[in-house]
């Protein structure tokens, strides 16, 4: 059965019609065109696919584009202003929290559902955040490191020390 | 000014932070079909028949093709690219891999058919109406049954299920070392079945161009080339030419996505026959059943040592699981990637290595970041422990007692590797100081005090990387040469685009490639482009794997860079009125010698491009292509240090401390370098205390088959990581480079296993087979605790 859902996506209005089982990561990726939410699994385990519904993060393949029937839904494509790169966005890249960039997105997207709930979290405290988010690449070292300087970015601190001291090219 | 050495932050990480990278499943052609793949839910089981006429005709579904269909159109089986020769000299046996099953599954996984339908959601349920009728067989998963008499034979042309009885080494200088050692040491030991687990899943689409008779693959590979040859002319026949293979974005690959898979042939066949491009992308439970697995062995390994506790020989045994085809690399696995690392750091005089591989009904095996490395470094930093333990020695004393000396390089293993340079003291040296080995006896009474098990373990390696020599691996049975290409194209007004064979699917090649060609031709990094993964693109190169692609992918772009500069050479001679030979090159100028008068390289390109004022004997244009066969394998090595804590009452176990101290060579990234390091580190972490491949011994059915079943390392499981290097110049190649991708994965399953073994000591315990969950420690604890209770 085909329905219409409404819905705002990264700020703007959009209309699409779905089936009862659409999930909502596919709305994004295939008939919104948003490739950036990814799909790591089929258990709901891995949070590649996660996006904001109502500043809220939420795993976009536990939810039925149904369900987001006029919430506002932020994905990461949504996350930078214009050009420039939101602090946390830039902190992954500073400390080189992302090699292969798959689970990239919803890592961002879980950084910034924990700062906006937690804003000077501890080392523990972030690694106990991602619990629901799998990434292959980096150890998670790094990811920790950016979250940190993100979280400070954003309560208006200066960034503590970068481990790389890494450089602009 | 140069950023080699620079920590220069990633020019590809804009796009990926922001969703604007291109991965296989966010390509959509248009006018789209979507495969959905049936998989056999039999371990072994014969295909009795197979009825596909009522999904035929289910809404959207545009056609269902079996194995028969395609062996009946000429498709060929997925071909291997090893011959690996037995001990008696007779050829490894191959049977066929067609890419859908005929007649026979011979795994959990094993595609039997494909549904293609308008919608995916349409050949899914299709895929419902699809009858098989199969008959169930006995089967066998695990590599030491399998060799038994009595076991199910998983090819019936196969006996004994035994692909091949390999050896190396002398038998009869370890035999004599044996029978004069004042200790033998022995250990039997598994290496744990792991499944390399990308984060992106795997995806293929196939399209085929009526107008031209071309077709184009996208799919998530780490060597395209290969891709397209394998497939091309082996399973699909068709001639290179009209055949295009894409590799964008790759999500990760540790060696998984270097395997010509079923998939890529099907999707492209079906687009040929249907003429409308074909999706496919694989849901992670099908990847667990469709990847290739790694590791899998079971070892019996003896040490011998003298009465100073110097190594005199090492003799090894290993049965290592093959699954139930052939992958691509895998008959190299066990083998020539293992065997030959058996030297490790030390100056064992005779080794001998045998290894059986034995087919199962599982899914295929091949290599897995490390790929035989790990399994080597985990066998002879284990049995060294164990012989530090029986003879009193403290481990790193042992270690230091036996190591080759800084100044023995080059050194002839008796395994058939040349070690060209390491100084494995220095990183030994490195990293105890830096985890403070000296201080753990005071930890670990402290630990005590607070009823925890505290201990410490070391471990050292040393891997082959670079891969590879081709002559050599050629003589030793790869039907492939392994070197490297990159083509060079500097721009009329300067700015260059690189072309390289190297593969990127997570290593940051468009900057670290990018720091290495601003370098040499003394250029602004934004002017450089790198391009990969794309065979209309790049010239036929290897792609990327066995931590090669700075070392044999970066020299081959310093030759192509060799190349524009003596070409330009000529040209700015020529325009500045003197001789060749006068000419110099330095810093993105062509000045002649000693003098202020010179040519920058976008003037000598803009004059190659418009030759008005021109070497009469020179062709215009700047644009050269290199080739880079390596002569040797490089030789990273390094030593890490674990330390942990276990808590007796639960198995509970934590990573307290996690020290490397790597030699890598020279460094141009080191920001990267560290990435590549924390990443290896993790997966070998997790190979030791989370991850195994489960399956069922009575039906043969993957009990580990989702992330609810296997345990990926998540953050609050790992550590963080104190990292060093060391550099000792690999010796032939013009960066000194030696690769860093794989060694935290082969070091670190030996040295935390090591730490189990030390803190669960007290207790007598001289083993624990990975992964070392809680579970197992706590039965390991248990079982070791009640004779003291009964006490």
């Amino acid at each position: 059965m085909q329905k219409t859902v409404s819905l705002t996506v990264n700020g703007r209005p959009v209309s699409a019609t779905v089936e009862g089982r659409t999930l909502l990561v596919q709305l994004l990726r295939e008939q919104l065109g948003l490739t950036g939410t990814h799909v790591g699994c089929d258990t709901s385990q891995c949070g590649a696919c996660v996006v904001h519904v109502d500043g809220e993060a939420v795993k976009s393949c536990t939810l039925l584009a149904l369900q987001a029937e006029g919430r506002s839904v932020l994905t990461i494509e949504g996350v930078a202003t214009g050009d420039t790169l939101h602090p946390m966005q830039e902190a992954f890249r500073n400390n080189h929290a992302l090699q292969c960039g798959f689970c990239t997105p919803g890592m961002v997207m879980s950084a910034l559902d924990l700062v906006k709930n937690n804003p000077n979290p501890t080392e523990r405290e972030v690694r106990e955040y991602l619990e629901g988010n799998l990434c292959r690449c980096t150890g998670y070292h790094t990811i920790v490191l950016a979250i940190l300087e993100g979280a400070a970015v954003m309560r208006g601190e200066a960034p503590p020390a970068n481990v790389h001291g890494a450089a602009a090219e | 000014m140069t950023t080699v050495g620079a920590p220069v932050r990633r020019r590809e990480d804009y796009r990926f932070l922001t969703g604007q990278g291109t991965y296989t499943d966010d390509i959509n052609r248009p006018n789209q079909l979507y495969a959905y793949i049936l998989r056999s839910p039999h371990a072994h089981a014969r295909i009795d028949g197979i009825d596909s006429a009522a999904a035929a005709k289910a809404p959207g579904v545009v056609a269902v093709f079996t194995g028969k269909d395609m062996a009946a159109d000429g498709v060929g089986g997925l071909p291997c690219g090893w011959l690996v020769h037995s001990k008696d000299g007779s050829p490894m046996k191959e049977p066929p891999h067609p890419p859908l099953a005929i007649d026979r599954v011979r795994h959990v996984g094993d595609p039997v058919a494909v549904v293609i339908g308008e919608t995916l959601a349409q050949a899914r349920e299709a895929a419902d109406l699809v009858e098989i009728d199969y008959g169930e067989e006995p089967a066998v998963v695990d590599p030491a049954e399998a060799l038994k008499p009595t076991a199910p034979l998983v090819f019936s042309d196969v006996p004994g299920n035994l692909c091949y009885d390999w050896s190396l080494g002398d038998l009869a200088a370890v035999d004599a070392a044996f029978a004069r050692a004042a200790r033998i040491v022995k250990l039997d030991l598994v290496n744990n079945r792991l499944v390399p687990n990308a984060m992106e899943p795997r995806a293929a689409i196939g399209e085929f161009y009526r107008a031209t008779g071309e077709y184009t693959l996208f799919t998530t590979s780490q060597n395209p080339h290969v891709i397209r040859l394998l497939m091309g002319a082996f399973v699909l026949h068709i001639p290179e030419a009209k055949l295009r293979v894409v590799a964008p974005d790759v999500g990760g690959g540790f060696g998984s996505k270097i395997y010509h898979y079923a998939e890529e042939a099907i999707v492209t066949w079906a687009a040929g026959k249907l003429r409308r491009p074909v999706k496919w992308t694989a849901e992670r439970s099908e990847s667990f059943m469709s990847d290739a697995h790694g590791r899998d062995h079971v070892t019996h390994v003896e040490l011998a040592l003298d009465a100073d506790a110097k190594f005199l020989a090492l003799k090894v045994s290993t049965i290592a699981n093959m699954g139930a085809y052939l992958s691509t690399f895998a008959p190299c696995i066990p083998t020539y990637l293992y065997g030959t690392l058996l030297a490790g750091t030390y100056p064992t005089p005779a080794i001998y290595v045998e290894t059986k591989a034995v087919f199962t009904h599982t899914v295929p095996v091949d290599a897995y970041r490390g790929a035989g490395r790990p399994e080597a470094t985990f066998l002879l930093e284990r049995i060294v422990d164990l012989a530090a333990d029986e003879l009193g020695i403290d481990p790193a004393e042992l270690r230091r007692r036996n190591f080759i000396p800084a100044d023995a390089f080059p050194y002839q293993t008796p395994v058939a590797l040349q070690y060209d340079s390491g100084d494995y003291q220095t990183t030994l040296e490195m990293a105890t100081s830096a985890a403070d080995y000296a201080g753990c006896e005071e930890r670990r009474r402290a630990a005590m005090a607070r009823g925890k098990l505290r201990g410490i373990g070391i471990a050292t390696y040393i891997e082959a990387c670079g891969i590879a020599p081709s002559a050599v691996v050629g003589s030793l049975g790869a039907r492939a040469g392994l070197y490297e290409s990159a083509a060079i194209r500097v721009h009329p007004t300067g700015s260059v685009t690189v072309m390289t064979g190297s593969h990127s699917h997570g290593q940051g090649h468009e900057t670290t490639f990018s720091q290495l060609v601003a370098d040499r031709l003394g250029i602004p990094i934004e002017n450089v482009e790198i391009v990969h993964g794309d065979t209309a693109k790049i010239p036929y190169g290897m792609g990327t794997n066995g931590s090669r692609s700075l070392a044999v992918g970066g020299t081959a772009i310093v030759k192509a860079m060799d190349k524009v500069i003596a070409k330009g050479k000529k040209i700015a001679a020529h325009l500045l009125e003197a001789a060749e030979a006068d000419i110099e090159f330095a810093d993105g100028k062509f000045t002649v010698a000693g003098t202020d008068r010179s040519k920058t390289l976008g003037e000598v390109a803009l004059t190659a491009y418009v030759p008005h004022n021109y070497p009469e004997d020179l062709e215009p244009g700047l644009d050269e292509t290199a080739f880079y066969d390596p002569k040797n394998f490089t030789f990273p090595s390094g030593a890490y240090v674990a330390e942990v804590e276990i808590d007796p009452e639960t198995g509970r176990l934590e990573i307290v401390n996690f020290t490397a101290a790597d030699d890598f060579g020279n460094i141009i990234n080191p920001m990267i370098v560290a990435g590549q390091v924390h990443g290896g580190l993790a997966q070998g972490i997790g190979q030791a205390v989370l991850e195994g491949c489960v399956y069922d011994k009575a039906t043969g059915q993957l009990l580990t088959g989702s992330y609810n079943d296997y345990a990926m390392p998540r953050a609050d499981d790992l550590p963080s990581f104190r990292l060093s290097t060391h550099a000792t110049p690999c010796t032939h190649n013009p960066l000194g480079v030696k690769g860093c991708g794989e060694a935290g994965a082969i070091g670190a399953p030996a040295a935390l296993t090591n730490a189990i073994v030390d803190a669960l000591r007290p207790l007598g315990v001289r083993h624990v087979d990975m992964p070392a969950t809680p579970e197992k420690l706590w039965r390991v604890i248990q079982q070791h605790r009640s004779p003291l209770a009964a006490e």
